[in-house]
């Protein structure tokens, strides 16, 4: 029976797949024979030193270096680590679009004529008049239309998405603006969003 | 931690790179061994190892993700190790061994600068010595040696990786074995 069919029960054993009634024939059997016992422990041995062995470390920017050899990402799951990763700067840009955006359809919606009320001033077919001789006091803003000044305005004039035609005999003693493009729109909100709050401030003061 | 594995899967099919880092972080060191085991060179180990993520990577979305994630791995490198074994042409590099000297290789002609304790030297000795007899092993009994006593698989996954069934993998463990012992018996 020695040693052939011996040494499969040694593997099998070392494979930890024999039966107990089979182990028990294989100790047995070590017991007896000399021969299959050198042969048991050094399989053993030799088991002991290949995994002995077996604790390598990969080298220094493994990682990265198969990370720097990889296709492309797509961009949008960049976009989507980005948004985690920076989420102030996320809420930062949502809020301005989003505030564009409001400026922008304000803009579009905003197509009717208005003009601010005065006394003294003259409307005829989306024109507003400001009188020969006649004053018009504080600022007047008109919107999609013109303006003719041949009186005087105490204050500022601001066209929007119209024409100014200022009169020889005109006066105006603040500033005329005419508010023609997008830019200039939203331009004209800062400015006019800025002043306000300038003007709050400095109300505030003098109270 | 199978889980998590599990998770950064799905996230490296979506197309995440980072998560994919994550995983070769888990499996380098065994990849990157498996590779040098049965290669016997570390230029080539890490080449091919670093390939092998590659290629899971691109292939991501062949994985069946109820299977085991390392199965998959391991078997893109092993197969990756034998086509580079079968088309081998001689090479020279650093780690191989120079013909005529038994067990020399260019690393030990390079001087070192520190001198190594004798307990290290005895136990780098062996590895050598262990990893030369692996190398000699024929490629068929090398793997399945390799996947069992280094990266520690069972028969089974063993049987997976190399698809081969399981009594082809215990035979070629066996012989393997066999013919280690005979090498390593007076060591």
């Amino acid at each position: 029976m020695c040693p052939e069919q011996i040494i499969e029960l040694i593997h099998d054993y070392l494979d930890e797949e024999l039966n107990q009634e089979k182990e028990k024939t294989l100790r047995e059997h070590l017991k007896s024979c000399k021969e299959c016992e050198t042969i048991f422990n050094e399989l053993k041995k030799t088991e002991a030193f290949v995994k002995s062995i077996s604790n390598m470390q990969a080298p220094p920017n493994f990682t990265a270096n198969v990370l720097a050899r990889l296709p492309k990402e797509k961009k949008k799951v960049w976009m989507q680590r980005w948004i985690t990763n920076h989420p102030m700067l996320t809420a930062a840009s949502v809020f301005i679009i989003l505030m564009m955006g409001s400026l922008f359809s304000s803009w579009s919606q905003d197509q009717e004529f208005s003009v601010s009320k005065q006394k003294n001033l003259v409307i005829k077919n989306n024109t507003v008049i400001v009188p020969k001789g006649k004053t018009v006091k504080g600022d007047v803003v008109v919107h999609n239309g013109n303006v003719r000044i041949e009186g005087e305005v105490q204050g500022d004039v601001t066209v929007i998405n119209g024409e100014k035609y200022l009169a020889s005999a005109g006066h105006v003693t603040g500033q005329i603006e005419e508010v023609n493009q997008v830019f200039d729109w939203i331009w004209y909100h800062m400015k006019k969003t800025t002043q306000d709050a300038i003007g709050i401030f400095s109300q505030s003061e003098t109270k | 931690m199978d889980t998590i594995v599990k998770k950064r899967i799905k996230q490296v099919i979506k197309g995440d790179q980072d998560a994919f880092g994550e995983i070769v972080e888990i499996y380098k060191n065994s990849v990157y061994q498996l590779c040098y085991r049965m290669l016997g060179n570390r230029h080539e180990a890490e080449d091919l190892a670093q390939e092998a993520f590659i290629r899971a990577y691109v292939n991501i979305q062949s994985f069946n993700q109820d299977l085991k994630f390392s199965t998959w791995l391991f078997r893109i490198a092993t197969n990756l190790c034998i086509d580079r074994l079968r088309k081998k042409k001689p090479d020279y590099y650093l780690d191989a061994e120079v013909a005529g000297t038994e067990g020399l290789t260019m690393y030990s002609q390079i001087s070192s600068d520190s001198p190594l304790p004798e307990s290290e030297v005895e136990s780098l000795e062996l590895q050598e010595t262990v990893q030369k007899e692996i190398l000699k092993l024929p490629e068929k009994y090398r793997s399945a040696i390799v996947l069992k006593y280094m990266e520690d698989m069972s028969l089974n996954e063993i049987s997976e990786i190399l698809d081969l069934p399981l009594g082809t993998v215990k035979t070629r463990i066996h012989r393997g074995r066999e013919a280690l012992r005979q090498q390593l018996r007076y060591v």
